[in-house]
């Protein structure tokens, strides 16, 4: 262990805090805050010049302080999304030069939004058993078939997508990895209304869709592969303990300001435990960021059941963070939508569903639990059932 | 900078780890518990290994290095349930016999093996009505309960205003007694103090949170290890033991209990680390850091321990298995200075929370 705080990251800290001084109840528009993130090193942190990222080393403390002083101000640490935090780390690692230089820092930017298109009705959890196809007609896919969930599909200018390219092939060995734009003739898009009252997720069917032959990661029939390269990912963002921190300190300030009876909820025994009950959870998982971050770069340690369980914990903590502020508030809590008396922008609410989302969404807890004992923990597999 | 052990340290615990695991098998651990023996041998090896001088100064004859250091090895020995006079004599005595200063020759002798120390600290952490004592500032009157090494050479005491005294097992006036538990991998008695003369080693409340801050990530280290032990027993089980024509291992419910065991104790370790660096390197964050990855790693533990024994099934409740020895030693680890709900208070308090 070396975390040692030299000058040189007080004085890190110092800028960080400065900037945010600055911007504070100032931001701008999102797609102008990201400019400025990243000109100034706090988003895309680490991703190379070249490719549109701020090209830093990577650095465990800096990235904790970042982290740190972001939750502390509440000041929006930038945009996410699936493209940012899947399809950017997916084309890094296994996309074609060309490809990196096309969509990698556009997309960091803000400049183009993505949408995955993974799920299908009858390919969920068994997301291999998928059935949309892509046919090669010339030098052009031909996509037909159905997708479900899709976040984001109707704002979103391109997609990421699973398809069916061998159909004789076993299943996960048939896959390929597409990219293509949300306005190419033949996609339709239904938006489904989620249990927040939002429609953010959508049916995206596509009839004849016609995809240039090199819009493809990865080579044919490797899609399985190259989308579970970065599946770790999409976990970890799923549930980023640093986001976690800045809900945690949302929930103190809330506690210290709302009462009960003239008593401040912090005051209450029972409120107070439960919060320093997530508190501890939350430090555990920080720390174990940190960790993974720091294997990372040196390499010198194994962290890959520390990595598998980032979804998993992060995500049912995070619901339950925003759980305790909604107990916490009694009948307040329930408050939604224009209720005058909304506490935080109505924010508890939709974060204690939104996140019972993510519970379910990027691989279902139960399905993290599968991979965790037969994949980190070498336990048997399920005995195979035939297809019907 | 790093986040994870140095090869040094890692060293260190394969090191001790390799000796429990040749010397100290749990036929040895159940021979301490059944036949009352003085468990010497474990001691002295671990004397060979050079842990009882692991945090005291090389000027002082000892190691030199930190808790971090420490927390490692009684992660080790939590791992093994050792039966050690580890948390008075390696850890909380040194820190207190440091800060307090001037006790050079105590902490040489502690170094080389010669001198042990137990802990009573149950009167500051959380007075119950059947103890209580005295001290007018040279001699002890009263009794303090569940003493961990109670028979130790020297007894490091603490008192409900946060002084830190010690006690020599030869002193006048001092009777002992054992007390049984639950736990009995750890020898707990009771202390009767009749004019029994104390030695000052601290007043300042700071050098008693360090001291307890140090016990506390020790106690949390120890549960750590046995928990990740109760993990590693289950999940072997778990591929062996077949049930209906299967490994118990390949049903969902027994894989999502290891799972969840997992999901639950990984983010521990890291937790233990930076909990024991800050102990040595980062002052302002100790405090806190020590409340919750006591508190934390108490609930972690406490949920492990019962699922890895329901793993085992019928076996798991037996003593011929012996799981239980592990579920004991994290019960123990829970309730030793300072159960969960009252760390988390006092969590709260150094946040000015309340
Ligand atoms: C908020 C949200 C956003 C989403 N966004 C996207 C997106 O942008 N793009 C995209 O492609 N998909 C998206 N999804 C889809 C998501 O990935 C799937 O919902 C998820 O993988 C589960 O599939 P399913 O809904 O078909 O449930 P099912 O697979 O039918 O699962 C139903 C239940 O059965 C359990 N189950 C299934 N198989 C097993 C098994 N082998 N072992 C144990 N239990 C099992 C599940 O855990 C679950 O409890 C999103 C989902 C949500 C909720």
């Amino acid at each position: 262990m070396d975390l040692s705080y030299g000058e040189g990251y007080e004085q890190f800290r110092e800028e960080v805090h400065t900037f945010l001084e600055k911007y504070r109840g100032k931001v701008p528009r999102p797609i102008e805050w990201q400019k400025i993130l990243i000109e100034n090193g706090y988003a895309a942190r680490t991703i190379p010049k070249e490719y549109g990222g701020y090209g830093a080393e990577p650095d465990i403390l800096q990235a904790r302080i970042i982290a740190e002083e972001f939750a502390k101000s509440q000041v929006s640490p930038g945009m996410g999304g699936q493209g940012i935090s899947m399809l950017v780390p997916t084309l890094l690692e296994m996309g074609t030069e060309e490809q990196k230089k096309q969509f990698v820092g556009p997309t960091l930017r803000g400049e183009l939004v993505w949408c995955q298109g993974y799920s299908e009705p009858n390919a969920g959890s068994d997301l291999a058993s998928l059935t949309t196809s892509a046919v090669l007609d010339g030098d052009e896919w031909v996509v037909n078939g159905q997708k479900i969930w899709t976040s984001t599909a109707q704002t979103a200018h391109w997609i990421f997508c699973l398809v069916r390219s061998e159909p004789e092939a076993p299943k996960h060995q048939g896959i390929s990895f597409l990219l293509f734009r949300m306005d190419t003739p033949g996609i339709e898009i239904k938006p489904l209304v989620d249990m927040t009252g939002n429609a953010n997720f959508n049916e995206v069917f596509f009839t004849d869709v016609r995809v240039p032959q090199d819009q493809i990661v990865g080579k044919r029939g490797q899609g399985w592969v190259v989308a579970n390269a970065i599946l770790g990912h999409e976990r970890g963002s799923l549930a980023s303990p640093d986001a976690t921190l800045t809900r945690f300190n949302a929930l103190v300030s809330l506690m210290k300001d709302e009462t009960i009876n003239g008593q401040r909820l912090i005051d209450i025994p029972a409120y107070r435990d439960r919060l320093m009950r997530i508190q501890g959870r939350a430090m555990a998982a920080q720390f174990n960021e940190m960790r993974i971050f720091s294997a990372r770069i040196n390499k010198k340690q194994d962290t890959k059941l520390a990595g598998m369980i980032v979804k998993m914990q992060g995500t049912e903590l995070r619901h339950e963070l925003e759980g305790l502020a909604i107990d916490a508030m009694g009948e307040l809590g329930l408050a939604f939508g224009d209720n005058p008396y909304l506490r935080g922008g109505g924010m508890w609410q939709y974060q204690y569903m939104y996140f019972l989302g993510l519970v379910i969404g990027g691989g279902t807890n139960q399905i993290q639990k599968n991979i965790i004992s037969e994949r980190g923990l070498d336990m048997p597999r399920e005995p195979k059932v035939e297809k019907k | 900078m790093e986040f994870g052990l140095s090869e040094e340290q890692t060293l260190l615990q394969d090191s001790v780890n390799r000796f429990l695991d040749d010397r100290v098998p749990l036929d040895r651990v159940r021979k301490f518990v059944t036949d009352g023996d003085d468990g010497d041998d474990i001691w002295q090896g671990l004397i060979e290994l050079g842990v009882p001088g692991l945090i005291i100064p090389e000027s002082a004859g000892g190691v030199g290095l930190g808790c971090l250091d420490a927390a490692i090895v009684a992660e080790a020995l939590g791992y093994h349930v050792t039966p050690a006079p580890f948390l008075g004599s390696v850890v909380m005595a040194p820190v207190a016999l440091i800060e307090g200063g001037n006790q050079e020759d105590l902490l040489r002798a502690i170094a080389a093996g010669d001198s042990t120390v137990g802990v009573a600290f149950g009167e500051a952490v959380g007075a119950r009505a059947d103890a209580g004592f005295e001290w007018d500032g040279a001699r002890l009157n009263g009794k303090a309960l569940f003493v961990i090494d109670y028979l130790a050479d020297y007894v490091l005491v603490a008192t409900s205003d946060k002084k830190i005294l010690l006690v020599s097992s030869a002193a006048d006036g001092l009777s002992r007694k054992a007390l049984t538990t639950v736990e009995k991998t750890r020898r707990t008695g009771e202390l009767v103090f009749k004019n029994t003369p104390a030695e000052l080693i601290s007043e300042d409340p700071n050098v008693y949170f360090r001291v307890l801050d140090a016990g506390r990530v020790m106690l949390a280290a120890d549960t750590l290890g046995a928990a990740q032990n109760m993990i590693d027993q289950s999940v072997a089980y778990a591929k062996v033991r077949e049930q209906f024509n299967r490994p118990i291992g390949s049903f969902q419910a027994v894989k999502h209990m290891c799972a969840q065991m997992v999901a639950d104790l990984e983010p521990c370790r890291a937790m233990i680390w930076y909990a024991g660096y800050a102990l040595d390197q980062l002052p302002e964050e100790a405090r806190l850091t020590a409340c919750h990855s006591k508190a934390h790693l108490s609930e972690v533990g406490r949920s492990v321990s019962k699922t890895a024994t329901e793993v085992h099934g019928g076996m798991g409740f037996t003593d011929l298995l012996g799981l239980h020895y592990w579920f004991k030693r994290i019960g123990f680890n829970r309730q030793m200075l300072g159960a969960p709900e009252m760390i988390r208070e006092e969590a709260a308090q150094v946040q000015d929370l309340c």
